[in-house]
């Protein structure tokens, strides 16, 4: 095939004066054409190129990766990709994450799952490239075609038996020209890809070697804790720092918040910047308790400049918007309006989330040190290019002055695409001159988030005939609205008179991106409705879903990103492998399928009842994304999301009252632990496709699948997250 | 401020704090120990937890007061090698997903597979509930608990 990134400067070699071979390459942007690969390593630029892969003269290859590692897997993943079409033994492999004190270092953004789905084929030509020209240097030397030679493990043969190590070529190979025509292997010889390969790092995690943005600390750093209003609504008013400032370890109490004012009122802060108008009171001092204790301390108060919202408010105003007609439609087929007045039935049913907190293990923190010649920034972020722009902008420095170097994640989840809390320790390094960690409570991080908002659905279905004729969803949300082709997702197409509509509620509460935004609850309620609409009926659930989504076959359209044969495969695969519909007596089943974030999933559900709960048991979950780069990381994120999403289904409650949020740590905040847990099983669909993201597709369907099986189970239809507060509240039999 | 004498990994540290300081941000702060990890800081979460004379405890409530005279061991000390059955059965399962909880989690389940070595799936169920996991790779962490059993006994 053609290398079709190779024109647009995709790929860069060069020789390096320390031996051996570097390769420069770019997964989502074309390079400037003026860019040199340096000779020396110390002076990599990653600003450039997202990364890099060296070969030795001894023939070990190390691949230097940038991309965000928020325990998604892709520091794994990724150099898996490369090393197989590359050809070398995954042992022979040293994947590094970006070194320290890189220039101007840009890396992507981790969301979306789209890593792998997005870099599967640069990632492909890369290695093949490479390996292409190390055979074409072998071949050279050896003065025969290359088309007659072969490779195996980082070993090139010819037809008359002679061998070479990639070490043996890589000096000639490093100042040959990028080929144009490269081969892929075929998926039938991958000897990495598809063969679980352990996490790369590992062995720091297990023996506790900093990793975290919490564990990077610098000579003469210190620390400092932020006081923010209690309330969404509330700035501050005054403060006395006296007591504070007597404490031993507190060097001083500032304020900040005049920086981030300027940004929002210039109108500019980058997508990324979620920023209040308050000034916020910083205690700095030598150690991280110091100025937890420090912040106790200050006698602050408050003044209201916004409406002090609460959930009762957010409840009865997303009830009237949907009620209403404020609606934006996003999809419309046929007409739903005739349709539902034709019907010979209506069914319809309102769904209801909370917002929620995205907790990551890792409260949010950032290094930053501010000086006249650089501002350097470290720590977590899923978003560092955009960390870099907004941090220049709020400072008045070019963004060439602004260094930011990544670390390992304690969890992502969404919240470290938004960068307010690296805005404020660059604020306030700038205010005091001093490197600076500026650290988050777990108070701080669950009171003034970036909520997944709140949201509600109103779903309609006309009946005619015994057939579906119609189905009308109505959006109502805080801050947001599901957005690009999430209209377009099933049952979108499979249903003549189809439509969606949207509604927002403003509110002074701060929302964002959460581990699969909007869908997260939207499939857990449409997935609960389809169980109705087949009660209704009176046809089997699995029959229905493979009937309506043979509609879908017969109807392209543009907009459906989704398979419905795929879809189809899934919920055989399920079926097949969850005893479903077969199971002993006091075992209930609930179903639910659904695509989003490219990948097809489907989830059943085994409930029983002890001492009168609903337990889940047992969770079996079939998905089709395509190639499985690493089974062993796939299962983990599989397994993961299904927890995670059953977690946040059933327990987590979260909302406000007065502006103030109602908890404030995991005393007052359930997340799931694990006595709570099913086992989770799961089945990959067996594929040559491309491969799709893992990190948020199973966990949108699986709040469904648990309370279908408790419909089952109880009679009861759970239409409010989170699940078990609302069946615990509404029956007095299974209390 | 006043000094302490802990026992850490073996080895004796004098410490100058204020008596109320939890022993978390002492071993992250001044001893440089940073596998011992803050997630809550009111004990609910485990991402603290060391073993205090080889029961384990939450770092983030113990005062540093309270930790002389005792053996304090934590992550970086559970082996020299990396190598405590606990830590090669976390490898072979291949658990982490972020990892940020993990030398909580494997802190806890050494300190109870000391105590019980051929535990019960329940009962590794019960012992590990204290440990939160947000990255909920709990299927993972079980199955290594049982492994560690395993091969310990």
């Amino acid at each position: 095939m053609k290398n079709s990134f190779s024109r647009r400067s995709f790929l860069k070699t060069s020789a390096l004066a320390s031996g051996g071979m570097l390769i420069g390459f770019n997964l989502f942007n074309a390079c400037k054409s003026d860019v040199e690969l340096p000779l020396d390593l110390s002076q990599l630029n990653y600003k450039d190129f997202n990364a890099y892969i060296k070969i030795s003269p001894e023939g070990k290859v190390t691949i230097y990766s940038v991309n965000p590692e928020i325990g998604q897997g892709v520091k794994t993943a990724m150099p898996m990709i490369i090393a197989e079409e590359l050809d070398v033994a995954w042992d022979d492999v040293y994947v590094v994450q970006a070194p320290l004190d890189t220039e101007n270092f840009s890396g992507q953004v981790a969301g979306g799952s789209q890593s792998i789905r997005r870099s599967w084929q640069p990632l492909r030509e890369t290695g093949a490239t490479a390996k292409q020209m190390l055979v074409n240097a072998a071949a050279a030397r050896w003065g025969v075609a290359a088309n007659t030679c072969t490779v195996k493990s980082g070993i090139i043969s010819n037809a008359n038996g002679e061998t070479l190590g990639y070490g043996d070529v890589v000096e000639d190979a490093a100042v040959l020209e990028i080929p144009e025509d490269i081969t892929l292997k075929d998926s039938k010889d991958f000897n990495i890809i598809g063969r679980g390969k352990r996490n790369v790092d590992i062995d720091k995690i297990t023996s506790g070697k900093p990793l975290y943005g919490l564990d990077y600390k610098v000579e003469g750093m210190v620390y400092a804790s932020v006081l923010r209003p209690p309330a969404f609504g509330q700035v501050l008013a005054s403060f006395d720092a006296s007591k504070a400032k007597a404490l031993p370890g507190v060097i001083d109490v500032i304020t900040i918040g005049e920086k981030a004012r300027a940004l929002l009122n210039a109108g500019k802060p980058n997508w990324s910047v979620k920023l209040s108008t308050t000034d916020k009171v910083v205690v700095v001092g030598t150690t991280t308790w110091d100025v937890i204790k420090g912040k106790k301390a200050i006698a602050a108060t408050w003044k209201t400049d916004s409406d002090l919202e609460s959930t009762e408010d957010h409840d009865a105003k997303l009830l009237d918007l949907l009620h209403g007609k404020k609606f934006r439609t996003r999809r419309k087929d046929g007409n739903t309006k005739k349709a539902f007045a034709n019907a010979d039935k209506v069914i319809e049913r309102v769904y209801e989330s909370t917002f929620l907190p995205h907790n990551t293990m890792e409260p949010m923190n950032f290094f930053a040190n501010v000086t006249e010649d650089k501002v350097h920034l470290v720590g977590p972020t899923q978003t560092p290019e955009a960390a870099a722009n907004a941090v220049a902008s709020m400072l008045g420095r070019p963004v060439e002055d602004v260094h930011v170097d990544l670390t390992r994640m304690g969890g992502g989840f969404g919240r470290r695409l938004y960068n307010d809390y690296v805005l404020e320790a660059a604020e306030i390094s700038e205010a005091i001159k001093k490197p600076v960690k500026m650290v988050s409570t777990r108070e701080d991080d669950m009171t003034t988030g970036v909520y997944r908002p709140a949201s509600k659905y109103k779903i309609a279905a006309a009946i005619k005939d015994g057939k579906l004729t119609g189905y009308h969803l109505k959006e109502a949300c805080v801050n947001g609205n599901m957005y690009g082709l999430i209209p377009n997702f099933f049952p979108a197409g499979a249903i003549e008179n189809y439509q969606v509509d949207s509604a927002q509620l403003k509110s002074n509460i701060t929302v964002g991106a959460w581990r699969a935004p909007y869908t997260n609850f939207l499939a857990s309620a449409e997935q609960s409705f389809f169980d109705e609409i087949a009660e209704e009926l009176g046809i089997d659930r699995v029959q229905l879903h493979m009937d309506l989504l043979d509609n879908v076959k017969k109807n392209p359209d543009a907009n459906i990103e989704y398979s419905p044969e795929r879809l189809q495969g899934v919920l055989k695969k399920v079926v097949d492998t969850s005893n479903w519909g077969k199971t002993e007596d006091g075992v209930y089943q609930g179903l639910s399928v659904y695509y989003c974030h490219n990948t097809h999933v489907a989830e059943v559900a085994d409930v029983i009842m002890e001492n009168g709960y609903p337990v889940v048991k047992k969770v079996t979950c079939a998905i089709d994304c395509g190639i499985v780069v690493n089974p062993l990381g796939a299962m983990n994120q599989a397994r993961g999301g299904v927890l995670d999403g059953i977690g946040h289904a059933l327990y987590a409650d979260f909302g406000f009252k007065n502006g103030v949020p109602l908890a404030n740590n995991f005393n007052g905040y359930q997340l799931i632990r694990m006595a709570q847990t099913p086992k989770v099983e799961v089945h990959f669909i067996d594929s040559n496709i491309a491969p799709t993201g893992l990190g948020e597709p199973t966990l949108p369907p699986v709040g469904a699948a648990v309370a279908n099986a408790i419909y089952k189970a109880t009679g009861k239809r759970l239409t409010k997250f989170p699940y078990l507060k609302y069946l615990n509240a509404e029956t007095e039999i299974i209390g | 401020m006043p000094t302490f004498n802990l026992k850490i990994n073996g080895k004796k540290h004098a410490v100058e704090a204020d008596a109320d300081t939890p022993l978390l941000w002492v071993l992250r702060d001044k001893i440089n120990l940073v596998g011992t990890k803050f997630g809550c800081g009111i004990g609910q979460c485990g991402a603290c937890t060391v073993h205090v004379d080889g029961s384990a405890m939450r770092s983030c409530l113990l005062q540093v007061s309270q930790a002389e005279d005792v053996d304090i061991t934590t992550i970086e000390g559970l082996s020299e090698r990396n190598d405590h059955p606990v830590q090669q059965a976390w490898k072979a399962i291949d658990v982490p997903q972020c990892g940020y909880c993990q030398a909580g989690q494997i802190m806890t389940a050494s300190a109870f597979l000391n105590e019980n070595p051929n535990p019960s799936n329940e009962d590794i169920r019960n012992a590990m509930n204290g440990n939160i996991c947000r990255c909920a790779s709990y299927n993972s962490i079980e199955e290594a608990v049982k492994l560690a059993s395993e091969n310990i006994s």
